[in-house]
């Protein structure tokens, strides 16, 4: 069937291939820009700090996928964190000869099951309806972590081990811890980047344009919602046990609520539908949370990031790197 | 005129299609048979069904009661989805184009669901690539070969739509299903779109809803007339547009629309 066209048809303009091309250039040297400062970062900010941002980071960069590729917004994100946390806290306090990356890849793999078990259940409600499911069922899931015994309940698991990573590199020491989480972060990240410049990433794209279009175009939307869903939920999981071994502590805050509200304000702020507004939105919301608390302003930490909220959606709708994306569009081109 | 309807069978056929909203009868017992080959038209007044009709062939809306036989075998279970994967794609009356990709993408995006690679979220969209000259060569067809590059929020309304039917053609469908084809369009559009039809249901069956009748007498070979939901009248444009009945509910309002073009 294609061969009888190609005669016909030759390739794209040369010059939008070469347009093409350079944007590809631009785009490679910034990421590599990027990456030369995530491995410098450590000498010049205190690592902890930085571990904060890029475990959050990842996060957004997880619940971005969902909203801003797949036009999903869930309001129980917290749940797969804190399922990624507790489990791989549990394990790797129980189980002393665990790797750390065993009980991460094992944290991860339960966020994803309760990825799929919330993605069945929450996939074909819409708008609203899809937002309610899957609140209620990160409500549920709190409710389970408070009452288990093997989460420690009100009082979380403390003094989670960090061990050796591969059991040869000891992660006490702190650049080692963070180069570590950058490398998990770099991980998610690029997985999310793959998925969105994929063929899979193109029927999401369609989806969310237009999902009767989709349909009739012979997809099942909801199967392809339902990865993108089940994807989401894994990174943020990963999210969740990388965090763990980090503070080396799972608490119910990672369960609760607020923490599904506090992904969307990062990823709204920083931009929602580009790849680097949640790394953004996440650095900034971190950032604000720790200045605030050593501030006199320190109990006002919800009331301001509330009015900042408030003035992004009513202000800059696209968030910081949207915002920025558009000026960079109308100056230089 | 292809009229030669004797020899061949139904493509498309519906046995008592009833929809109802609430207590409204919105499609009332409906028995419609399209020929293979035909461009068949589904006309009538305002309100008279025709979308619903085709929400329901599609299966966007499930019937209340009835059966919808495509090539002889029962549809009325099947997903929306599972019916375009038939061959069985339908169009929008609002433009229904994937706004933010390219017209290239747009197109693209239905060749690819054959690959089978769709779910693929590991591959790069450079797998996609050796698409792009199929999908050029669909552009041509509508074309649309120098909008390939350009991203169709862009393009204007008339484009659109032809965009549109080039992204149905990618599926290669056996039947098409438009809804409102040349809908707020200039005469020039029109025209455009009517000379655009006419040339792509070459081998296909065409089911379209046309407020146009201009058009429908133009293009089509068969033409049901809905009123409240039921079918008024059935036969090729002469014999329709002499029925009385048919005068009545809907005549008037050809009169105004041959004032207007």
């Amino acid at each position: 069937m294609t061969t009888t066209h190609t005669t016909s048809a030759t390739q794209l303009p040369s010059v939008v291939q070469e347009r093409q091309r350079r944007a590809k250039l631009r785009r490679n040297m910034f990421y590599l820009v990027l990456l030369a400062m995530g491995l410098v970062a450590p000498f010049v900010a205190y690592p902890v700090f930085l571990m904060k941002i890029l475990c959050f980071a990842l996060f957004a960069c997880a619940f971005n996928l969902l909203l801003g590729y797949a036009g999903l917004l869930s309001f129980g994100h917290a749940a797969f964190l804190a399922t990624g946390g507790y489990v791989t806290g549990y394990l790797l306090a129980s189980y002393p000869g665990l790797t750390p990356e065993l009980g991460i890849l094992a944290g991860t793999l339960m966020a994803t099951l309760l990825g799929v078990l919330f993605g069945v259940l929450s996939i074909r409600r819409q708008g609203i309806y899809f937002a309610m499911v899957t609140l209620a069922l990160a409500q549920l899931m709190f409710f389970v972590f408070v009452q288990s015994s093997f989460t420690g309940g009100e009082d979380g698991l403390h003094g989670v081990p960090r061990g050796h990573l591969f059991g040869v590199i000891d992660l006490s020491s702190n650049l080692a811890m963070y180069y570590f989480v950058f490398a998990v972060f770099v991980f998610g990240f690029a997985v999310i980047q793959r998925t969105v410049h994929s063929p899979f990433g193109q029927v999401l794209k369609a989806i969310r344009e237009n999902e009767p279009r989709a349909v009739s175009l012979g997809y099942n939307v909801d199967a392809y919602k339902l990865l993108a869903f089940v994807l989401s939920a894994a990174l943020a999981g990963l999210a969740g046990s990388t965090k763990t071994v980090v503070f080396q502590l799972a608490s119910l805050t990672d369960a609760h609520w607020h923490m599904s509200g506090e992904v969307i304000l990062m990823t709204l702020l920083g931009g929602v539908g580009t790849l680097l507004g949640p790394l953004m939105g996440a650095g900034l919301v971190v950032s604000l949370q720790h200045l605030l608390a050593q501030s006199p302003l320190g109990n006002w930490v919800s009331v301001i990031l509330g009015i900042i909220f408030v003035v992004c959606v009513l202000s800059f709708r696209s968030g910081i790197i949207g915002e920025l994306a558009k000026m960079y569009r109308k100056n230089f081109k | 005129m292809r009229a030669d309807e004797v020899t061949k069978g139904p493509v498309l056929e519906t046995r008592g299609l009833t929809k109802e909203f609430r207590g409204f009868t919105a499609v009332d017992n409906v028995n419609l048979q399209v020929q293979e080959g035909h461009i068949h038209a589904l006309i009538g007044p305002n309100g008279a069904g025709k979308t619903t009709v085709f929400n329901l062939l599609t299966k966007f809306l499930p019937p209340t009661r009835g059966e919808i036989l495509y090539r002889g075998q029962p549809i009325t279970s099947k997903k929306s989805n599972e019916i375009a994967q038939l061959g069985l794609v339908r169009s929008f009356q609002i433009s229904a184009v994937f706004a933010h990709m390219t017209a290239l993408e747009n197109v693209r995006v239905a060749l690819q669901r054959q690959l089978g690679t769709s779910f693929h979220f590991w591959k790069s969209e450079k797998t996609l690539e050796h698409l792009n000259d199929r999908a050029l060569a669909l552009l041509d067809e509508v074309g649309l070969r120098e909008y390939a590059d350009t991203l169709t929020v862009e393009m204007p309304y008339g484009r659109k739509r032809a965009l549109e039917v080039a992204t149905t053609l990618a599926l290669d469908p056996s039947m098409m299903l438009l809804d409102e084809p040349t809908q707020g369009m200039g005469a020039e559009d029109v025209d455009r779109i009517v000379a655009l039809i006419k040339r792509v249901s070459q081998g296909r069956t065409v089911l379209m809803v046309e407020h146009n009748l201009s058009v429908v007498s133009r293009l089509c070979d068969r033409i049901t007339v809905l009123a409240r939901g039921a079918v008024l009248a059935e036969g090729d444009y002469d014999t329709v547009s002499r029925n009385p009945l048919v005068r009545e509910a809907y005549m008037g309002s050809e009169e105004a629309e041959e004032a207007a073009v």
